[in-house]
């Protein structure tokens, strides 16, 4: 039964088109594709709309929900705003592994079974490394290998899971599961690895910001919030997630603060972002998960303009390391105030995004009366506020006066980072606008005159915390070892030693071979070849003459003959 | 060099130090309003006086110590791998 096709395919179709055409066609191609995506999102209804039989199996490729809508939407909406960004800048191979990387989220988002589910998550694998290569500079082909590597050995241990799951319960739905077995362990295990849990948080902050300027938005936006729908459809409640989701938290400030790069400030601040959406998904309550996917709506467009800002300042400068920067301000005033306004969002300031949304998680934590969950989420937001909120604009477009006087933002930049600024103030003044989306019904008051105090309070005494220890984060040339040191150095050092020993017990293996097998070659050549320096036959490589031969017959025979009759 | 530019008013010493006041007034206008307007703790001690302020601060300032000390060990020049990669 095939009543719907799946609207991932619009953005694949584009994503083929978008190389063999030039011109107006691409634009056109470029820009409408993901309008016609979010149309036929929303023409999706509930339920399974279309199954296809696959081996012994009946796939689902489409069905919707009020979830699966929600997160199809905001990939859909971030697929337009980025085609705008980049389509003038961005080389099109990196534009058409964009399209396909969000075809691959979107199908993810409507995948009914586990099959589909597989395949999307892959296709978004694949894309994904192209769009980091697309980066073009040796570190950049560098860090895509290792991405690869990593999405791969994370799409192996989901099928893997997956197979278990099949085998032993013999239905390939999605459904709410714990990780209880090996089974579905190895599926958490393998949606986490996408989500940039610990202890392989590093490849995100490895690889994004080797991405070009346009490419990091893209990749911004859809793995790590792919993993997030993932886990509320396959695991919510699972417990093992508060931990995981408050290490990420923690660790994506504590490194963001650490950082010099302006670009990976950025990525760790998106572990820590999508560290609060999967501790709402361990809470697990209609709260917890509507605060969870609210967020990751909000997140993607204020992470996305973060990234975009950061991005016009590489474009335009050529750098990204904040000991370079500095100043910009005074030449790149849109740059600068939709940077800031993403800045505020993610530090979830009354009046924004990021308000309206994520306090829906500590309230979800709050009625579940987990005490340290609430307060380690609070003292997270002044972190937010610290490392993204404030030290990002301040030391790009502030700080010191670099010398730096680029121009701003090309047209079609600046209206993609407008769009999305307007859309993070519109969904901070106006919640009841989207509260009617999410999955769960809401009975959330997103103001109170209390909470705003609450928040300024916090946020701007985190604020004179940064200003006051200014000084202790002076701007160093460096980066932080991170657990992918153990594959990049420790694992890379052992295999050379191993690959040395070997070498070297080959090399003496040789010289003795060699030494033992001339005496053995000698000997054989001197009776079965020729040798000596008159090319004398061996015994046995010499011609005997007839006579000899058959008198060394007779005596044989005449000897077998005794021996016998004796 | 570019003295018109340095002039930017955001940037004159005279109007940093407005700025500071401002934030300083704002900083205690928030802490003083509480006496007014109640703030709901969840747990009791969040809706103390201030609390907002004192933890915000504390917990910022807790988390730039410890990434600093985590940085003295973690912390490699910028061109650590790309030199492990070429002679390693």
């Amino acid at each position: 039964m095939v009543e719907f096709l799946p609207p991932a395919l619009i953005l694949i179709a584009a994503a083929f088109l978008i190389g063999p055409t030039r011109g107006v066609v691409r634009d056109v191609i470029v820009l409408g594709a993901p309008l016609l995506t979010l149309w036929a999102i929303w023409q999706v209804p509930n339920g399974v709309v279309t199954t296809v039989p696959f081996l012994d199996y009946v796939i689902e490729p489409v069905e919707g929900s009020e979830l699966r809508r929600w997160f199809a939407t905001i990939f859909g909406i971030m697929t337009f705003v980025g085609g705008l960004y980049a389509y003038r800048q961005a080389k099109w191979y990196e534009l058409a592994a964009a399209f396909a990387y969000a075809a691959g989220a979107i199908g993810v988002c409507f995948a009914g079974d586990l099959i589909t589910l597989f395949l999307f998550w892959e296709f978004m694998a694949l894309f994904s490394t192209v769009i980091v290569w697309s980066g073009g500079t040796p570190a950049a082909r560098a860090a895509g290998i290792r991405y690869a590597i990593m999405h791969l050995l994370g799409g192996i241990i989901l099928k893997v899971g997956i197979e278990g799951v099949v085998i032993h319960t013999g239905s390939i739905d999605i459904q709410p599961m714990l990780a209880t077995n090996f089974d579905t362990w190895l599926i958490l295990i393998g949606i986490l690895i996408n989500a940039a849990a610990p202890p392989v948080s590093a490849w995100l902050a490895d690889a994004y910001p080797e991405a070009s300027p346009t490419g990091s938005v893209f990749l911004s936006a859809y793995t790590t919030k792919t993993a997030v729908i993932a886990l509320i459809l396959l695991f919510p409640g699972e417990p093992i997630l508060i931990g995981v989701g408050l290490y990420m938290i923690m660790y994506g400030i504590i490194y963001a603060l650490l950082e010099n790069d302006a670009r990976r400030i950025l990525a760790y601040s998106i572990v820590n972002q999508v560290g609060f959406m999967v501790c709402a998904v361990g809470i697990g309550t209609q709260m917890a998960l509507n605060g969870a996917a609210a967020h990751a709506f909000a997140h993607i467009i204020y992470k996305a303009l973060l990234f975009m800002s950061a991005g016009v300042v590489l474009y335009r400068t050529g750098k990204s390391k904040c000991t370079d920067l500095g100043g910009l301000f005074r030449t790149m005033p849109i740059t600068t105030v939709c940077g800031i306004i993403g800045a505020l969002s993610i530090s979830s300031f009354p009046l924004t995004s990021g308000f309206t949304t994520k306090t829906m998680i500590s309230t979800a934590a709050t009625d579940e009366g987990m005490m340290l969950v609430y307060f380690l989420l609070t003292a997270a937001s002044a972190g937010v506020f610290l490392h993204a909120g404030i030290k990002f604009p301040w030391f790009v477009f502030f700080q010191k006066d670099s010398g730096l006087r680029p121009k701003d933002a090309p047209w079609n930049m600046s209206a993609a980072m407008i769009i999305f600024s307007v859309l993070c103030i519109f969904m901070g003044v106006y919640p009841e606008s989207f509260y009617g989306y999410l999955p769960y019904a809401v009975d959330y008051e997103a103001y109170s005159a209390g909470k705003v105090l609450f928040y300024l309070q916090l946020l701007l005494f985190s604020g004179l915390a940064f200003f006051l220890l200014l000084p202790m984060m002076k701007r160093t040339l460096t980066i932080s070892l991170d657990f992918d040191w153990f594959w990049r150095v420790f694992l890379y050092r052992f295999g050379k030693l191993v690959v040395d020993a070997g070498t070297e017990f080959r090399d003496v293996f040789m010289w003795r071979w060699q030494s033992v097998s001339a005496v053995y070659m000698d000997r054989l050549r001197r009776y079965f070849g020729q040798w000596g320096m008159d090319n004398k036959r061996g015994m046995f490589a010499s011609a005997w003459p007839i006579g000899t031969t058959a008198l060394w017959i007779a005596v044989l025979l005449s000897t077998y003959i005794v021996v016998h009759y004796l | 060099m570019n003295q018109q530019q340095d002039d930017h008013w955001l940037v004159r010493p005279d109007s940093i130090r407005l700025l500071w006041r401002i934030f300083w007034a704002i900083l205690a206008l928030t802490v003083v309003l509480q006496v007014v307007i109640k703030v709901k703790g969840y747990f009791g001690v969040d809706g103390w006086i201030g609390f907002g302020a004192a933890f915000g601060f504390l917990s910022c300032v807790a988390m730039v110590v410890f990434a600093k000390g985590l940085g003295y060990v973690l912390k490699r020049d910028d061109n650590y791998y790309r030199e492990e990669d070429d002679h390693g």
